[in-house]
């Protein structure tokens, strides 16, 4: 696959086939959830028809339930949308908080299983730049993926925003274990090819525990 | 005596709603959210059967299932999987899970696979206790040296 897509396909088809396995195995668990509440339901039917009383605040609590997976469903299936859609057009505006407001929550179980909790530090105003959405999805992915994995034992990971007339600085920050990580191995040939495509560049702050990836505002024509 | 399961699973909601369910149909029921606090409900008392998920933070359900069989190895673990994982299942059965289920799965066939296990686990240990029986009869002196 790599020698005919190139590295740039490969690293994306990737991306794309692990987000979307990682939203069908969260929608399964939101399946089973409903399946066993439903089942419920019935069990405490059949119960009452044998003379057992129903007990209202008992079905209050199963419909409560399902209604918040319910919720739960379409948040997934809603950022599951967005993230198809990032590959309509080749180059758009984008509010970078939006986006990376997306892509923590396409990762989040990423996280749970990882024990890292994700703290969003930027504010609701946007901060707009020109860019390819899929390709910067995937950049800032695989930088999120390896700052995860620098948390050291603190298992928290900060993202901020920085911004001047050029450039947004997306601020990956508490890598307490980032002294620690191999340095040779990161950036890999992937991220590498998506920061030259992007314009993009990087510092890694081991003295301030922190990686910071560089967007140029006008980055890929 | 009823069935002793422990259900282990990191979702909440799944593993309330199928705990009760199991315990209206008999089953003495006990709920861990997490791999470590699975077994420290292990280590602490004597489970039939473990329904396990595969996939869950921390000590993952496939490394559960060894240290399950490492401290109880008389313990029955049905794994539960999504499609996704279900190599991770079939790994954990050649580890000594006695099956398998996907998730959402319906519930008569977990019943029934709780009670095969759980059948399976009444045998060995029946077996075990007769072995224990034949070999005080045919050698009392020795049997009593060894306890």
């Amino acid at each position: 696959m790599d020698t005919k897509c190139g590295i740039l396909g490969q690293t994306g088809l990737q991306f794309f086939g692990r987000i979307t396995a990682s939203i069908s195995h969260e929608i399964k668990n939101v399946l089973a959830v409903l399946n066993e509440n439903a089942g419920l339901l019935q069990d405490v039917v059949l119960m009452a028809e044998k003379g057992i009383p129903l007990n209202p605040e008992r079905l209050k609590g199963v419909a409560g339930t399902m209604g918040k997976q319910i919720q739960r469903a379409d948040g997934i299936v809603e950022n599951m949308n967005r993230f198809a859609h990032a590959v309509d057009e080749n180059t758009k505006e984008i509010d970078i908080h939006e986006t990376l407001s997306l892509l923590l929550g396409l990762t989040r179980r990423f996280a749970d299983m990882r024990g890292v909790t994700l703290s969003p530090a930027y504010g609701n105003s946007g901060k707009f730049l020109t860019s390819n959405p899929f390709f910067l999805e995937n950049l800032l992915w695989c930088f999120l993926d390896f700052a995860m994995g620098a948390t050291g034992e603190e298992r928290e990971l900060t993202i901020a925003t920085e911004e001047n007339e050029h450039a947004i600085r997306i601020c990956f920050e508490g890598l307490k274990g980032l002294a620690e990580k191999d340095a040779g191995a990161f950036p890999s040939e992937r991220e590498s090819a998506l920061m030259k495509a992007l314009d993009a560049d990087f510092t890694m702050e081991p003295v301030r525990s922190r990686i910071v990836v560089a967007l140029p505002k006008k980055g890929f024509r | 005596m009823k069935i002793r399961v422990l259900l282990v699973d990191d979702e909440k909601d799944f593993v309330d709603a199928l705990a009760e369910r199991l315990s209206m149909r008999n089953y003495d029921v006990t709920v861990a959210l997490r791999g470590e606090e699975a077994l420290d409900k292990l280590r602490q008392y004597n489970f039939d059967v473990v329904i396990l998920d595969v996939r869950m933070p921390g000590i993952d359900g496939n490394e559960v299932l060894s240290e399950i069989k490492r401290i109880k190895p008389l313990t029955e673990v049905i794994m539960l999987t999504g499609h996704a994982t279900v190599e991770s299942a079939i790994e954990g059965m050649k580890q000594g899970a006695y099956d398998y289920l996907i998730k959402p799965c319906e519930t008569e066939d977990l019943v029934t696979k709780i009670n095969r296990a759980y059948e399976k686990k009444a045998e060995h240990e029946e077996r075990i206790r007769e072995a224990r029986v034949k070999e005080i009869i045919s050698s009392p002196r020795a049997a009593l040296k060894d306890a």
